[in-house]
């Protein structure tokens, strides 16, 4: 018998081939997924190309999404589009998605059924930590790295120690997810699981439908983690056999397993959270936020712009309007919910409120386009990140929270909460 | 390899969004990328930095996205060695697999100061200030790292071997 491992540790030692793993072991793993978009591709082409092989390891375990700048911005990021559009025509990529059929990555991947419970997914984007959410092991790494998987199909990895955060009770009104990692990252900080793996659990996660774990894992990478990730059940499995006829591979935590440090958080205490310029761990209860007025409010991104996200929205900002001198941008994480969210009449309801409405993309996420902030400016954003410089001017001010405090917050023109509308 | 250059100091958490802004990455060029290197926290670094110049940092450094446009800036601006308390762990990984040089030291921060020249040996990482009398030692590299380092990043180290 192996020794007892957390869930973690076994998806590694599956796909490294091994019995067993312990933090610290240099392993050579099998990658399920590589996964590149606009911005990162083009370099990992590069890598590729100067490695030598003739074609990819497997073409259908590769996935090519231009996301961060679509619709292409200007020349250069077109250009850059096309050096990846054109890759994935040479190899035969199956799952290359542009705008139209696509949408954020860490979205639609999910979304279209690509990642499942056990899976190993490495990806040139930071915010690959993602597919935790469905029991999956999933890191970022740099573009030489994903340029040696999608030729070789392996990845090097060091087996991280594991941070075990519990979440126990019932969460209040308009708290979710969202709340609940940044309320972590205010008590580990940016540093605080950095090479480390965070594994969410406890009764309170148990009852968090998938989106809201989406957000979750997505932020792992803000305390530094190398994964994030959720024990799968049959909230999981229900969420992957709608679009997927893969059979999960259900990996566990064992009793016994060792966690370099074990996180006890009462949600039921949490209030919904506010992170305050320039770090995703400066945080505060929305109760403690004081007067921040708002000249812009972002709904979207692979945090936050998922179809129950959009729902939520809807439901504060139904027959209310947008502040004046306040711009509200929603922008649905894919095509498929830019859809759902027609057919449900959110769209409607955004745009009744006076939100501009675009597309899918990672847009004012990374201050690529679609909203960037002048000097001076404030704005509350369902992202993940807030650092100097993100959205816009490095003079402007990014504040980052959950899509309900975002909705409320557009008609409030200033931070506050669903009950203060 | 002994490494001399001079000392540009900055704190804990710099992150890939102040190294290199998204809004240049629209390119994947290297020289494109230096010339914005730091340009929000550090106007004058790409005008004043000299080949060979070393980065000081506090911890974390290098947080963020996973863009390696960001050690790649660093490397292409000149910059010879990157000594903070800890470095963001994909900002880590990527360093080496382009063959950026960096040092994790929990001293080097708080002895050294801007505009000081060091003399850097990065085999031991022994680290010598102009006061030769203040020098520190570098925690050692792991062994896997050093063999991507001596394959010559992690391209030749595949092209060698054939496989990973
Ligand atoms: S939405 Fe933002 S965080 Fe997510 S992949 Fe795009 S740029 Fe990165």
């Amino acid at each position: 018998m192996s020794h007892p491992m957390t869930i973690t540790e076994k998806i590694l030692a599956f796909h490294a081939g091994l019995k067993a793993v312990k933090p610290g072991e240099l392993i050579k793993a099998r990658v399920d997924l590589a996964l590149a978009n606009d911005i990162t591709a083009p370099l990992a082409i590069q890598v590729f190309e100067e490695i030598g092989r003739e074609k990819v390891f497997d073409a259908e375990k590769i996935a090519l999404v231009a996301d961060h700048f679509v619709p292409n911005k200007d020349i250069p990021s077109a250009q850059q589009a096309k050096v990846m559009k054109n890759f994935a025509i040479k190899h035969k990529i199956a799952h290359y998605y542009e705008m139209g059929d696509g949408g954020i990555e860490h979205v639609i991947l999910p979304e279209k059924g690509l990642v499942g419970p056990g899976d190993l997914v490495i990806g040139a984007d930071s915010h690959t930590c993602t597919y935790g959410a469905l029991g999956a092991f999933s890191t970022g790494v740099g573009s030489t790295d994903l340029g040696a998987v999608m030729a070789t199909g392996m990845a090097w990895l060091k087996v991280p120690s594991t941070i075990r955060v519990e979440y126990q009770g019932k969460l209040m009104p308009w708290v979710g997810g969202k709340d609940l990692i940044l309320f972590t990252l205010g008590q580990i900080g940016v540093e605080g699981a950095n090479y480390k793996s965070l594994e969410f659990c406890g009764e309170t996660i148990r009852n968090l439908p998938m989106d809201q774990r989406f957000t979750m894992t997505n932020m792992a990478v803000e305390g530094g983690a190398k994964n994030g990730i959720v024990e799968p059940d049959d909230i999981t499995v229900n969420y992957f056999s709608e679009r997927s006829v893969r059979e999960p591979l259900m990996f566990k935590s064992d009793d016994g397993a060792v966690y370099e440090r074990v996180l006890k958080i009462p949600a039921e205490k949490i209030e919904p959270q506010v992170a305050f310029p320039h770090s995703p761990d400066n945080v505060r209860p929305v109760s403690k936020v004081g007067l921040v007025t708002l000249d812009q409010v972002f709904i979207g991104s692979c945090t936050n712009g998922r179809l129950d996200d959009l729902r939520i929205v809807a439901a504060i900002l139904k027959g209310k309007g947008v502040a004046k001198g306040t711009r509200l941008i929603v922008l649905p994480g894919s095509q498929w919910i830019f859809k759902k969210a027609i057919q449900e009449g959110l769209v409607e309801t955004f745009l009744d409120a006076g939100a501009v409405v675009g597309p899918p993309s990672c847009g004012p996420c990374l201050g690529g386009h679609l909203g960037i902030l002048a000097e001076g400016e404030k704005a509350l954003s369902t992202t993940n990140r807030n650092f100097v410089g993100r959205m816009g001017h490095p003079k402007s001010e990014v504040y980052l929270a959950s899509p309900a405090i975002a909705a409320a917050s557009a008609i409030l023109g200033r931070i506050g909460s669903p009950e203060d509308v | 390899m002994k490494l001399i250059g001079k000392v540009w100091k900055f704190g804990d958490n710099v992150d890939t969004d102040v190294i290199i802004p998204a809004r240049f990455l629209t390119v994947s060029d290297k020289e494109d990328l230096a010339k914005n290197c730091f340009v929000d926290l550090s106007p004058n670094f790409v005008k004043e930095v000299r080949k060979g110049d070393i980065i000081v940092a506090g911890k974390n450094f290098g947080c963020g996205s996973s863009r390696e446009h960001a050690p790649l800036a660093i490397k292409a601006a000149g910059i010879g060695l990157v000594v903070a308390k800890s470095f963001a762990r994909i900002f880590y990984r990527s360093a080496f697999n382009i063959g950026l040089p960096i040092l994790e030291s929990d001293e080097a921060f708080d002895i050294y100061s801007e505009g000081e020249t060091l003399t850097v040996d990065l085999e031991t990482g022994e680290i010598r200030g102009a006061n030769a009398g203040v020098r520190v030692s570098a925690k050692a590299i792991p062994v896997f790292m050093r063999e991507i380092i001596q394959a010559g990043g992690l391209v030749s180290y595949i092209k060698a071997r054939g496989s990973l």
